[in-house]
């Protein structure tokens, strides 16, 4: 499945871009290949430059270094309007003052088509988004999905090398989101175009994306596929930015072994090689075992009696707070999805099982 | 009880000056100009009810010449206006920033803060024979000698563009300041040009705007009487002189609020047929400004 594998077709480029402002660099050196037909996304927190990226993608602003190539070609000194590349923007960007169908039908009109052949690709387009017969509404009379899938159509129609995506689903509310999520996807895969998406949510993706990148402070910390990132978090800033973990300030006296700030010896899983020194360990509340009697947890490289402080009941995603009966350190653990533990009352001891492996230590 | 009352009697207040000033200073007057435009003086203290002057507009040649002409210049005022004033309001809507932007709208403020009279007095002062701008012309030796650059037609239409310019900008710039900035670049990145993205994106957006504008300059305009008079002298041949000379000069009221009443409907009929033409609608514009 890692389309960054098939390295005869990659849609887009970018070499060395850099983007400097007066008083920060925006982006800093970024390089990045994006396969044809893959699902990529950049993932960061809000400015951490991915829409600087993507606007330079898309043309709206300059690199002050670097190359971007788009399906074999430089963009260098071609304008937005001329690019192989369409944006499906934040807020969308529908035309109020158009129609539906005038919507989709606007970028075809620019190329000069023939008023009856725009009228049967955009009609043909919608229907392809879910959304036949729509072609002669007005924008207001559509729903947030409905306007999300006309953003897309309106784009798509035009049949880009290369479409751009800009945290399209912000707007929309959770439910929406979750639907839409999934539904983007889908037509990703039906339609086969390169789709990039810049998002801050790791959820969105997670779930969608071929291949993420995860960006901070203007470059990538780790390029992979979802699974990479989870499992195999290359950077501190990303094992803390996907998904949940606990967070421990330890000093590691050597590879496999180190003491929390609270005293709390553990053995663990070194990242980056070093074997000393101050690091940050990284948890992940569902890898930790609980369990009533200490003999479940015998076999786990780290066991720790703890106290339960309090339970946060969320369905499938329960957890509870304990802490360390010996030195006081603070742990999220997950409850398990069969229920076994739903009865557990606050002040109860509980046994803590962790393998080594499941304790990531990186350099900050 | 109703516990509504207090509220309404608030919004009664509230809405009292602006009835009182609509019914004594707008309608009142109105009701009695048209009653006058509507009598006829048959002798000495003795009136009739005709529509005697409102026939003499259309029978005496020089009276709807006068009004063809005001209307034309009128409109020559308006789209100029427009034309001069859409780039302005684009700057200042959409491309100056912060201090910039309160500079720029200060400078098309404050010179009316000057009266129209001084103002005029100023293009005076600029245009006539011997002032600064023929005077700069003879001595640069472009003319042989200072021309006057007083009463000609093209005087008149500076000086009306200039008077009128504030009023179009205003209407403009709110229509332009709401229109979204990813509107124009996803319009641009679905292959639109700036002509293209002009006409289909932006003008649609600022239309009502647009249409708020044009109504305000024109009525200003066609009812302008300072700056046809000033920069015009005698033969600026503007409608309003007319009823001015009627009133004051013949001391006919009678036909000066008949020529009054007719400015008034003519010039609503011609917003009307514009906004027709345009697909506007009113309520839209009014809005806007």
């Amino acid at each position: 499945m890692p389309p960054v594998m098939q390295h005869d077709a990659i849609d887009l480029s970018v070499r060395g871009v850099s983007k400097h402002y007066t008083a920060f660099t925006a982006v800093d050196r970024l390089s990045l290949d994006v396969a044809k037909g893959s699902f990529f996304s950049i993932l960061g927190p809000s400015g951490c430059g991915k829409t600087t990226l993507l606007r330079m993608i898309a043309g709206f602003i300059a690199p002050d270094e670097g190359d971007i190539v788009i399906g074999n070609q430089s963009m260098r000194g071609v304008a937005p309007n001329r690019r192989p590349v369409n944006m499906v923007f934040q807020h969308l960007a529908l035309f109020p003052m158009m129609s539906v169908g005038d919507n989709v039908g606007y970028g075809l009109a620019r190329r000069g088509l023939a008023k009856a052949e725009i009228q049967r690709r955009s009609e043909a387009m919608l229907e392809r988004v879910g959304l036949p017969g729509t072609a002669g509404k007005r924008i207001d009379q559509l729903s947030g999905g409905q306007k999300q899938r006309v953003a897309i159509a309106r784009s798509l129609v035009l049949e880009p090398t290369l479409l751009l995506l800009d945290e399209p689903l912000g707007a929309l509310d959770l439910k929406l989101r979750e639907h839409m999520k999934l539904e983007l996807k889908q037509l990703q895969h039906e339609i086969g175009t390169t789709f990039v998406y810049i998002t801050h949510d790791q959820s969105e993706a997670l779930v969608m994306s071929d291949q993420v990148a995860v960006m901070n402070k203007g470059r990538f910390e780790q390029v992979g596929t979802p699974q990479q990132l989870y499992y195999q978090p290359a950077s501190a800033f990303v094992a803390g930015f996907v998904g949940n973990s606990n967070r421990l300030e330890v000093n590691l006296s050597a590879a496999g072994e180190g003491t929390a700030a609270s005293g709390l010896p553990l053995k663990l899983a070194a990242q980056q090689g070093d074997s000393s020194g101050k690091q940050v360990l990284f948890i992940r509340p569902e890898t930790i075992a609980l369990s009533r009697s200490e003999a479940d947890v015998a076999a786990f490289d780290n066991r720790l009696p703890c106290q339960v402080e309090t339970l946060y009941f969320d369905g499938a995603n329960s957890t509870v707070q304990v802490r360390d009966a010996r030195y006081g350190t603070p742990l999220h653990v997950a409850l398990p999805h069969t229920g076994q533990h739903a009865d557990l009352q606050p002040g109860e001891t509980v046994f803590l099982g962790i393998r080594a492996e499941h304790a990531k230590a990186f350099r900050e | 009880m109703n516990v509504l009352a207090p509220r309404r009697l608030g919004l009664f207040l509230l809405l009292a000056p602006a009835v009182l000033w609509l019914a004594l200073l707008i309608l009142l007057p109105h009701v009695e100009v048209g009653l006058l435009s509507l009598r006829e003086r048959v002798g000495p203290g003795e009136f009739a009810t005709s529509f005697k002057q409102y026939l003499t507009f259309f029978d005496e040649p020089l009276y709807w010449h006068t009004f063809v002409r005001t209307a034309l210049m009128s409109v020559i005022v308006t789209v100029l206006a427009l034309l001069l004033a859409f780039p302005v309001a684009w700057s200042i809507a959409k491309v100056a920033r912060g201090r910039v932007r309160a500079m720029l709208m200060a400078g098309i403020l404050l010179p009316f803060w000057a009266s129209e009279l001084v103002r005029m007095l100023g293009w005076l002062i600029l245009l006539r024979g011997s002032g600064v701008i023929p005077q700069l012309l003879f001595w640069l030796g472009f003319t042989a000698e200072p021309v006057e650059l007083l009463y000609h037609d093209a005087t008149i239409l500076v000086g009306l563009v200039y008077s009128s310019l504030l009023f179009m900008l205003v209407p403009l710039i709110n229509a332009l300041e709401t229109l979204d900035d990813s509107l124009i670049e996803a319009a641009y990145d679905l292959g639109g040009n700036r002509l293209d993205i002009l006409r289909r994106i932006v003008v649609p957006h600022a239309a009502p705007g647009i249409a708020a504008g044009c109504i305000m300059v024109f009525m200003l305009t066609l009812g302008n009487y300072l700056t046809p008079v000033i920069l015009g002298g005698k033969n600026s041949m503007w409608f309003t002189e007319q009823i001015y000379t009627q009133f004051i000069t013949r001391f006919n009221w009678e036909q000066g609020s008949a020529f009054a009443f007719l400015l008034l409907g003519l010039s609503s009929l011609l917003v009307w047929l514009g906004l027709k033409l345009t697909g506007q609608r009113f309520a839209d514009s009014m809005r806007r400004t």
